[in-house]
């Protein structure tokens, strides 16, 4: 690796490992830093509650258990319900799967029309979707409420996703449109001497080019949605609580006893999903990125 | 659901006395959400069950209620609201005035509330000469807790006025021991001035400044003596008091580290899951002063449609009152029961004095509302009162200029 | 009738998005507008009394706070997590064998929610449990790190946890930037015996101009919305020092039982995101007309 070609930063005649030691501590004492808080939360939830009163939070364990990671997922209490985190899981993962579907593809639209079908007015509504995405989400409540109950959706994880959906298009919109406008217009214009329509065109150019972008629209909409925990606590009802509420039902009682283990074992479960996305799908976010959303 | 509906429908178009026929159904918005709490209201959940009720639970924590308020609003607006809410102090009469209660007198009138409450509590429960909500327990606030190892090994006795407080605090700092274990949050800050308010401007003076917040008695001298025994208290805490979880700092006055907490009884419940026994390990007393600041947990019912939640409701309101529940829910909370005719005999010392002492204040005059948990004022004055206490006692802030702002504050929250 | 529609099919398609964002979002921000302007408690009312909540915001210490709070945290999370994300994804840039694995750790904590990493946050940051404590326990007795204890600090404590969450993000989007610039450019200049820090100084980062903006836009909208993050590191104290304009917000609307209150100061806080966005808005849109 040292011997491999075109090193950029650093000048391959002087001083080169030395410097590369250098890099190589500097970007491990990031690692550190941004391991910290990770490295607390696993610690922790591998304690018993003694071992916590007594310690320091952010030693190691001395005696290893798997207790809190039990009772986080199958007997935590979350009011009189003590089934854990599995339940409300499930009701994030049925709302997080179409919102996050139904808003990638209504991105991907609006952006393959922001971008290539262009029509007078096209790029006032953009900058009015993309204003949207900077609504502060505490302003939207109470009238969304109103909105959710006049619809009779009002508790349900359609409302849920509804939701979801209408606040994520600006997003979605925006890495759409900058990625689809990074084609060239060329192409359109061919495809439409060709005889294809609007349809045809989506489907068998844009629609194969978009992999990377839709990574990033997936990932950013995942992560979104998944830690959402304001419209969650709010437009949910008994049975259709998303899981952030669960944790926080379990990790902010007031008065109640502090389980601090379980309360980590619980939020590093919680986090699971998303954690899992971005370890596997990581790689795509770059590629994505690279591959002209960010160009604008 | 469909049949139920149908069968509600018959019932109403032969108008047969429909709660004969509906299934008693709930669903309940609460934060009590872990651990002992969560415990308590599972006690209530079997009784409903057992009286043939289904019970649905809707718990979300957070912030002692904000984030359960933030859905209740939801819900309300979007006209699905929970069938029974906890709910407290003039809050339940501010829904009430949205329209948004429904009645439970019949209830009340059958089961003779009025003769087992204390009358000021029950107070709390009236909305314009009906019942609106039925209480659970009543939480003492101003409670100062001790290691009792602690202060023995320091020949300290537990303070009756706030001048041995302090001598108390200097002899133990000078011993190498944190005087007052205090979490450094709002609220706990709030808690820990109402106290001391308490103490120095009596029943009457409490009543004045803190529920009907009389401007003559915000801007009092003996308010400014408040503020400045607040900023005494402020150099017995130790340096890492802010943003501290109260039950840390009663860890702290468990394991030794520090003398004394001034919390309210919710604490106890800490000292017994350690396994501490009252008495012996910690004491108890209420904070220098006479009087007592109660914090009544309720539930309100809310408007809705369908005989099987109007008699959910009613069923939930008798069994919340009831004698059963009454004991063990607060065994196990750390409260004392609401209603005054429940047999004391499994409760601890604690529970003891307090039960006592509101007998002896409700008689006396001095049983008042606690402000910093929400009983005694409407949100927007108790959070200005919040603000201005908290500043005060994180900055070098005079205690003059805190009255001045107080009453500020007070004025502009209108 | 056929031509028509297929005419029209682009403007079809984004018509249910327009008078979703039109209804949701403008709606909303009038319905806001309105309710500011009335004397609205427990729920909204609908009578118009003046301008009362503004004259209460505008003589709220505690909102001065939270705004004052919003230039200092906006500005140094904004300027800091682009500084680091840069260095760290020039440093990640150099052919390093462990890229993988060093990007995901650098990109987790935007994976995670507040409400999940902010207790153990305020453990690190905690002068008796955390990092001040290890410190002093290695022996380095003077050894100090209280910023989210001291009012006056606390604020740069929060700026910390956020630069941690949102600086492995920005990384990405600068990282992604670094490898789109043409390869060709790059090796002429080295050819030409360009050193390599004037490269990136004078070639490089110039190029990667709109990303600048996108990541500006990205943690703008973070720094605005930031609300869980006080919340679980701070609780907004001590007292309220570290207040910042959503949380003062949300606690007006949600545990004051003040919506009037609440909805003035969502409007001031729009009024500042419009300041910021619109000029985004213009350049972006001009520079495509062109």
């Amino acid at each position: 690796m040292v011997d491999a070609t075109p090193a950029p930063l650093v000048n391959p005649r002087a001083g080169q490992v030395a410097l590369r030691w250098l890099l190589f501590a500097i970007l491990a004492l990031f690692a550190l830093f941004y391991l910290m808080p990770l490295f607390v939360m696993i610690t922790t939830s591998l304690k018993s509650l003694d071992e916590i009163r007594s310690g320091s939070l952010v030693a190691l364990p001395v005696q290893v258990t798997f207790e809190a990671w039990r009772t986080a997922w199958s007997s935590a209490c979350s009011g009189i319900q003590c089934e854990g985190l599995r339940p409300y899981f499930w009701n994030s993962v049925a709302l997080t799967v179409p919102a996050v579907a139904v808003s990638t593809l209504i991105g991907a639209v609006n952006g393959y029309v922001i971008a290539q079908w262009k029509f007078r007015g096209a790029n006032l509504i953009f900058s009015l979707m993309l204003f949207g995405c900077f609504i502060p989400f505490q302003v939207v409540l109470l009238p969304m409420a109103r909105t959710l109950g006049f619809m009779g959706v009002a508790g349900t994880i359609p409302g849920l996703i509804f939701v979801h959906v209408i606040y994520g298009i600006g997003f979605t919109t925006l890495f759409f449109r900058n990625y689809y406008v990074t084609i060239p217009v060329e192409l359109v214009k061919a495809a439409k001497v060709d005889g294809a329509g609007f349809f045809r065109i989506f489907w068998s150019i844009f629609m194969p080019l978009s992999l990377p972008i839709m990574m990033v629209t997936v990932i950013w909409q995942f992560t979104q949605i998944w830690n959402d925990f304001l419209f969650g606590v709010s437009f949910s009802q008994a049975g259709t609580q998303p899981v952030t509420v669960a944790l926080n039902n379990i990790v902010n009682s007031t008065t109640g006893v502090k389980e601090y283990n379980v309360n980590m074992a619980a939020a590093i479960i919680a986090a699971f999903p998303t954690l899992f996305v971005y370890a596997v799908a990581g790689k795509y976010f770059i590629r994505g990125l690279t591959a002209g959303s960010v160009k604008g | 659901m469909r049949r139920i509906t149908l069968t509600a429908l018959v019932a109403v178009t032969l108008g047969n006395p429909v709660s004969v026929l509906a299934e008693p159904q709930a669903e309940v918005l609460h934060w009590w959400t872990s651990g002992g709490e969560a415990k308590s209201v599972a006690v209530l959940q079997q009784e409903f069950a057992a009286n043939g009720g289904t019970w649905t639970d809707m718990p979300v924590a957070g912030g002692g209620g904000d984030a359960a308020m933030t859905a209740l609003r939801a819900r309300v607006l979007s006209g699905n609201a929970p069938t029974a809410v906890q709910l407290k102090g003039p809050a339940i009469q501010e829904w009430y005035e949205e329209g948004a209660l429904a009645d439970i007198s019949a209830v009340a009138e059958a089961e003779g509330w009025v003769d087992v409450l204390p009358a000021s509590i029950a107070g709390h429960m009236r909305c314009e000469g009906t019942w609106c909500a039925a209480p659970v327990n009543v939480h003492r606030v101003d409670w100062i807790w001790a290691n009792a190892g602690v202060l023995e090994a320091n020949g300290v006795s537990m303070p009756s006025t706030w001048e041995e407080f302090n001598a108390a605090a200097e002899k133990l700092q000078a011993a190498g021991i944190i005087p007052l274990a205090h979490g450094g949050q709002a609220w706990q800050d709030a808690t820990v001035f109402e106290a001391v308010a308490l103490g120095i401007l009596g029943a009457d003076g409490f009543r004045k400044a803190f529920v009907e917040l009389d401007e003559n008695a915000l801007t009092s001298d003996a308010m400014v003596a408040v503020f400045d025994q607040m900023r005494i208290l402020r150099g017995h805490v130790d340096r890492n008091f802010s943003g501290r979880d109260w039950n840390l700092a009663t860890a702290m006055v468990m394991n030794g580290e520090a003398a004394f907490q001034i919390m309210g009884d919710w604490a106890k419940g800490e000292f017994l899951a350690a396994g501490k026994v009252p008495g012996e390990d910690f004491l108890c007393a209420s904070t220098p002063g006479d009087g007592f600041l109660y914090n009544v947990d309720s539930f309100a019912m809310f408007n809705v449609d369908g005989d099987d939640k109007r008699a959910g409701q009613e069923l939930l309101a008798k069994l919340i009152v009831g004698k059963n529940f009454q004991k063990v829910f607060n065994l196990n909370k750390g409260s004392i029961p609401a209603r005054t005719d429940v047999s004391l005999d499994e409760f601890d010392s604690c529970a003891h004095l307090s039960a006592e002492d509101m007998a002896a204040s409700s008689e006396g005059g001095s049983l008042l509302p606690s402000y910093a948990h929400g009983m005694a004022l409407r949100g927007a004055q108790a959070g200005a009162i919040t603000d201005v206490v908290t500043a005060h006692f994180n900055s070098d802030m005079s205690s003059a200029d805190a009255v001045e702002m107080l009453a500020n504050a007070v004025a502009n929250s209108m | 009738m056929a031509a028509w529609l297929e005419r029209n099919v682009p403007r079809i398609l984004l018509a249910p998005s327009f008078l979703a964002v039109l209804v949701f979002v403008y709606g909303f921000i009038a319905w806001t507008a309105w309710v500011s302007m009335t004397r609205s408690r427990l729920l909204p009312k609908y009578e118009i009394e003046g301008f009362i909540q503004y004259e209460r915001l505008f003589a709220a210490p505690r909102w001065d706070t939270a705004m004052n709070n919003l230039f200092i945290f906006g500005a140094l999370f904004i300027v800091v997590s682009m500084l680091l994300g840069l260095l760290l994804a020039i440093l990640l840039d150099q052919k390093i064998r462990t890229e993988g694995a060093l990007r995901t750790i650098y990109l987790y904590p935007m994976a995670l929610s507040m409400i999940v990493t902010g207790t153990a946050w305020k453990w690190i940051m905690n002068p008796g449990l955390g990092i001040e404590a290890m410190v002093r326990g290695w022996g380095f007795d003077e050894f100090a790190f209280d910023w989210v204890i001291d009012p006056d600090m606390a604020i740069y404590a929060i700026v910390v946890a956020a630069v941690w969450q949102a600086s492995g993000f920005v990384m990405a989007l600068f990282l992604a930037g670094l490898r789109s610039v043409d390869e060709e450019i790059i090796r002429a200049a080295r050819v030409d015996g360009i050193p390599t820090w004037s490269i990136y100084s004078a070639i490089i980062i110039p190029s990667m101009a709109p990303i600048f903006l996108s990541a500006f836009i990205v943690l703008a909208h973070l720094a605005i919305k930031s609300f869980d993050l006080v919340i679980a590191l701070t609780g907004g104290g001590p007292g309220y020092a570290t207040d910042l304009p959503a949380t003062y917000m949300y606690a007006m609307a949600f545990s004051r039982g003040d919506i009037g209150q609440a909805a003035s100061s969502a409007m001031v806080m729009m009024t500042v995101v419009f300041a910021i966005v619109v000029p985004y808005l213009y350049s972006e849109l001009r520079a495509k007309r062109g």
